[in-house]
């Protein structure tokens, strides 16, 4: 029983939360979305197509948090043994996942007016791409390993590889980059942006987050749930269902 | 204790000579994923010769990749696993031990027929030394690395794509600095700091990988 009193507090907090979370995100998104199309001028180079960092950037941003969260939860979860903190990771890492294919597909999308190609082996772009598949791998394994209890500990190991590989890789397509083509590209966080386009960038990553907090929360519960309807199954079935 | 450890890459070397087959079928593999090459791309001796580093690298790391997953299989089938998690010496050592003969059973015969490939693929010849010196260095690497991953699909009966999946994305970095050095030095580049990298990553990993697969042999056999 000891076991369960966390996910069930967990349980009953967030049903307290998940009603405020659900409103902050709504909000964000609608006064960050008005800002990004209404009140943020058109850049004097890229016009109207540059309003796609608003998607791009909040998502780029969350597929690197995933990654943390993935991490730092794997973390907690393989020294603590905490259940919570199990669920948590595994929960996350579809999210991070599609935020990193929403970051590829928009950012394939604007270099198709920015560099006349829907692909260029850019750093940022490529380095996106191999977290993409790090975190396939990662689902491959809490998918593969039937154990649930196992499959947790060894998607933390494989969690903790990565993050520490995902720095590394980081830097060598920096390097890579660099020494294959001179920084001719246009980069995001140039000092042109201010004011307005500030405003709402910064309200639409505040949007991101909640909305990636607030589905997690989501997730974690239906996987608390799926555990404990499992739980009773057992039970019923005798050991069996 | 490092005695014991001795004793398992020497008995591990001595199963890879008695079955042979292993290791000639790895260096079967990647000399003809290199010869594929030049039927896609086209004979043209500059073409060749300008990808031939890359080319060696991505054929060395599919081979290696290809006997990962009997790393720890035969072990495990045979329960020689379980004794060494129940024999004195720490399992992080015995994995150290697997992966050093997993690197003199597969990636050192790689690089001793590298250079044939080498003229194969028309490598500049100021390219052979610094290829084989790179193999050399970012060589063990892929069997620590390739080490964590074995170690958490040995129970796993569909294990091996799982693997693939896995360990490739924490190749690049090899694949990344030991072409570099490579084409500088072909290039007439200094390569040092590509090396220093390489072999920084290499021993990073040999650092890294025991603990990581020790820890997962033990929770995939709970």
């Amino acid at each position: 029983m000891h076991k369960f009193a966390n996910p069930a507090r967990f349980m009953r907090l967030s049903k307290i939360f998940l009603p405020w979370f659900m409103g902050l995100t709504i909000l964000l998104f609608a006064s960050g979305l008005y800002y990004a199309f209404f009140l943020a001028p058109e850049d004097y180079q890229m016009g109207n197509t540059y309003r796609i960092i608003y998607i791009h950037v909040p998502a780029a941003y969350m597929a690197q948090f995933g990654y943390g969260i993935i991490a730092v939860a794997s973390a907690v979860g393989f020294i603590w043994k905490h259940p919570l903190a199990d669920q948590a990771a595994r929960a996350t890492a579809p999210l991070g996942a599609g935020f990193t294919a929403l970051a590829l597909l928009t950012g394939s999308l604007w270099g198709k007016p920015m560099w006349g190609t829907y692909w260029i082996w850019d750093a940022r772009l490529t380095s996106m791409l191999i977290l993409f598949f790090i975190y396939l791998g990662y689902m491959a394994v809490w998918e593969t390993i039937e154990d649930q209890v196992k499959a947790a500990k060894i998607a933390a190991i494989v969690a903790l590889v990565g993050i520490i590989n995902v720095v590394i890789i980081k830097f060598s397509v920096d390097w890579w980059n660099t020494l294959h083509q001179p920084a001719t590209l246009m980069r995001l966080d140039g000092p042109t942006i201010g004011g307005d386009m500030l405003t709402a960038l910064l309200l639409m990553i505040g949007a991101f987050n909640m909305f990636f907090i607030t589905t997690l929360i989501w997730r974690i519960q239906s996987l608390i749930l799926r555990r404990r309807v499992r739980a009773l199954r057992m039970q019923l079935g005798g050991g069996q269902g | 204790m490092l005695k014991l450890a001795l004793s398992i890459i020497v008995r591990d070397l001595r199963l890879s000579m008695r079955h042979g087959s292993a290791t000639t079928m790895v260096m079967g593999f990647f000399v003809m994923v290199v010869i594929m090459f030049p039927f896609a791309i086209g004979p043209e001796q500059k073409i060749l010769a300008r990808i031939s580093v890359g080319v060696i690298w991505v054929a060395a790391l599919l081979s290696c990749l290809l006997s990962l997953d009997r790393m720890f299989q035969t072990d495990y089938e045979d329960g020689s696993l379980d004794q060494f998690i129940l024999s004195p010496v720490p399992l992080e050592l015995v994995v150290m031990a697997k992966c050093i003969a997993h690197w003199l059973t597969t990636s050192l015969p790689l690089i001793i027929i590298t250079p044939i490939l080498g003229i194969m693929m028309n490598l500049p010849e100021s390219g052979f030394l610094p290829l084989i010196l790179t193999m050399l260095l970012g060589t063990p690497a892929l069997s620590f690395i390739g080490g964590i991953g074995a170690s958490v699909t040995v129970t796993l009966r569909r294990g091996g794509i799982l693997l693939s999946l896995l360990i490739l994305p924490l190749y690049i970095p090899v694949l990344i600095f030991g072409s570099l050095a490579v084409k500088a030095v072909i290039g007439g580049y200094p390569a040092m700091e590509h090396l220093m990298l390489l072999s920084g990553f290499s021993l990073f990993s040999a650092a890294i990988a025991p603990w990581a697969a020790a820890a997962a042999i033990r929770a995939g056999l709970e």
